[in-house]
């Protein structure tokens, strides 16, 4: 028996009415997200990505729909369970939102002044959670004085000050840089490991979802295109939307690729290189990579490659199968970008 | 110079300006504030959206903010008399300089307010704020520095209406100059009320933006 989902999704649209025009930002979403997961949402600039994650803690009502949070309906609550519901639910965002004329420290402990939570235990906690983000140190910096990425990490802390179950992050890590954003996402998947908290994640960076996401949806045009894991949604991405994310770096190459290449995906199986040079080393026939994007995600060797096959169709036709024996996923090249 | 009764007399005009400009401003942001906050709130996007409310509110500040002081002066002297009184002093003086100086507070509380990021309130919301913590937690607090920057204007502005108000016997330092330099031509008199009046706007203008500056976290 599957858990109950922590956020669940059902037959959700949004539709914003401008002076001019509608704009449906959000069609029929269907979406259940289970405790524990760190969840990725992705898609185009306004695809409706922070609209959705925004419906999750009803900053934005849906148009039509429901949201439960822990099976509880969103729209059902009054005021007041709805603000309890929140604090069970961080919050981070691109822009950092922290308060201008407060410290580090004092930022922390803000949630928890609105939650009533008596001054000194609050600011116990914020110790506490400054330790957890590394920041011990710049407990009384106001956030002019910190660099993007420690505004992020005492945002991180903020959202974390009123024990949630759920951190909802939109596009935290697109303001820094890349070493920073690894940083950060690490931060995050260790809060998710250490804590148990269930994490959000919206990019419009298919390296962000492969650095730390477990499930990812692609959202296209205001829809849900696909949804899954990521294993599943990087090695067979069925719809279009899909594929022209995980095959955004391919994407160059395609015009080169002659009629015998072949797309192989690592799937965490098998690492890369061993297996191509025992290839080569066993037909004796080169083979050209015409692109190449493998890594460690997770702890595994994930990526996919693309090989430009020997004109023998034999060779070509047995290395496929070396390849497949090899538990590799591998396919003719058909690009549909 | 001068003899010391009029030394006296421009030291009790001085602070006779003093007291007018301070209770003035005083009186006025507890009008003006609260209405500046609503003109914000009130928006559409913003917390508590009541665009009629809004509209209307609008409508009637601006139309208050366009009575040049001199004819609001004359029109509100039958409530300055019901409620001071007298018409004459600086007491009365008040009345005029509050209904004067509220919905020019209010606009300038209105414009600081808007300089908070509303990235900022969203946050708030998220973590279950009602709105009266963030109009006290978030709005008030996050605006300090400009809403001290924009009292150092106010209290500088209505002082010179206060000054204005020696037209029609308000006392202070303008009533000073109205008799002695303007009606009985003594130009010395007249000059020394206007470089003390100078010297007030330097001195409450430094003040007010020191204080704000000191006071901003945004940068240092
Ligand atoms: N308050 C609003 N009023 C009108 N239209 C809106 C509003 N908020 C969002 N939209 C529209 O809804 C669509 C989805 O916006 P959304 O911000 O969710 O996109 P996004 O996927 O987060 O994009 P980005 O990656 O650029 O942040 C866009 O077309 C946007 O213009
Ligand atoms: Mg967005």
């Amino acid at each position: 028996m599957q858990a109950q989902p922590i956020i669940s999704i059902q037959n959700l649209s949004k539709t914003f009415h401008t002076k001019t025009s509608e704009v449906h930002a959000l069609r029929n979403i269907n979406l259940d997200i289970l405790p524990g997961q760190i969840f990725g949402i992705i898609g185009m600039s306004g695809a409706g990505k922070s609209t959705l994650v925004r419906c999750m803690n009803f900053l934005e009502k849906p148009t039509v729909g429901t949201v439960l949070f822990d099976g509880v309906d969103l729209g059902a609550m009054n005021a007041q369970a709805l603000n309890e519901a929140r604090r069970s639910m961080g919050m981070i965002f691109q822009q950092f939102n922290l308060l201008m004329q407060r410290t580090a420290l004092q930022n922390i402990c803000f949630p928890m002044e609105i939650a009533g939570v008596k001054k000194e235990d609050a600011i116990a906690r914020a110790k506490e959670l400054l330790e957890i983000v590394d920041l011990a140190d710049r407990a009384d910096a106001y956030p002019s004085q910190l660099s993007g990425g420690q505004k992020q990490r005492v945002a991180i802390a903020r959202a974390l000050a009123t024990n949630p179950k759920v951190l909802l992050c939109d596009e935290a890590t697109s303001a820094l840089d890349p070493k920073t954003t690894r940083s950060i996402l690490t931060l995050l998947r260790d809060i998710n490991r250490r804590l148990g908290i269930t994490v959000i994640i919206i990019t419009h960076e298919m390296s962000v979802i492969e650095e730390i996401c477990t499930h990812v949806a692609i959202i296209a045009d205001s829809q849900i295109a696909e949804s899954g894991t990521v294993q599943e949604i990087f090695t067979r991405p069925k719809t279009a939307a899909a594929q022209k994310l995980v095959f955004h770096r391919a994407g160059e190459v395609q015009r080169n690729v002659g009629s015998n290449a072949l797309r192989i995906v690592f799937d965490g199986t098998a690492s890369s290189e061993p297996v191509i040079a025992g290839m080569v080393l066993e037909f004796k026939a080169p083979v050209n990579i015409m692109f190449a994007d493998t890594r460690d995600i997770d702890g595994k060797a994930f990526g996919q490659m693309v090989l430009q096959m020997p004109e023998d169709p034999t060779v070509a036709e047995k290395m496929k199968y070396y390849l497949t024996t090899r538990g590799l996923t591998v396919e003719e090249v058909q690009f549909n970008v | 110079m001068f003899d010391a009764a009029t030394w006296i007399m421009l030291g009790e005009g001085l602070l006779d300006t003093i007291y007018m400009t301070l209770a003035s401003t005083a009186m006025a942001y507890l009008l003006g504030l609260p209405l500046g906050l609503l003109l914000v709130i009130t928006e559409k996007d913003s917390i508590l959206p009541l665009p009629v409310f809004n509209r209307v509110l609008g409508v009637i500040i601006n139309l208050l903010r366009s009575i040049p002081f001199l004819i609001l002066l004359v029109w509100v002297m039958p409530v300055t008399r019901a409620i001071v009184g007298t018409t004459i002093g600086s007491s009365a003086t008040v009345v005029p300089l509050v209904i004067a100086a509220a919905p020019f507070i209010a606009r300038m509380v209105e414009s600081s307010i808007k300089e908070v990021d509303p990235g900022v309130i969203e946050a708030a919301q998220s973590m279950g704020a009602t709105n009266a913590q963030i109009v006290w937690k978030v709005l008030l607090p996050e605006a300090k520095p400009s809403l001290i920057v924009g009292a150092a204007i106010s209290v500088t502005t209505i002082l010179g209406y206060s000054a204005m108000a020696g037209f029609v016997g308000g006392g202070g330092l303008g009533d000073i100059a109205i008799r002695f330099g303007y009606y009985r031509y003594e130009d010395e008199i007249m000059l020394i009320t206007v470089i003390i009046l100078v010297l007030l706007v330097q001195v409450m203008q430094e003040v007010g933006m020191r204080i704000a500056s000191s006071s901003d976290r945004r940068k240092n």
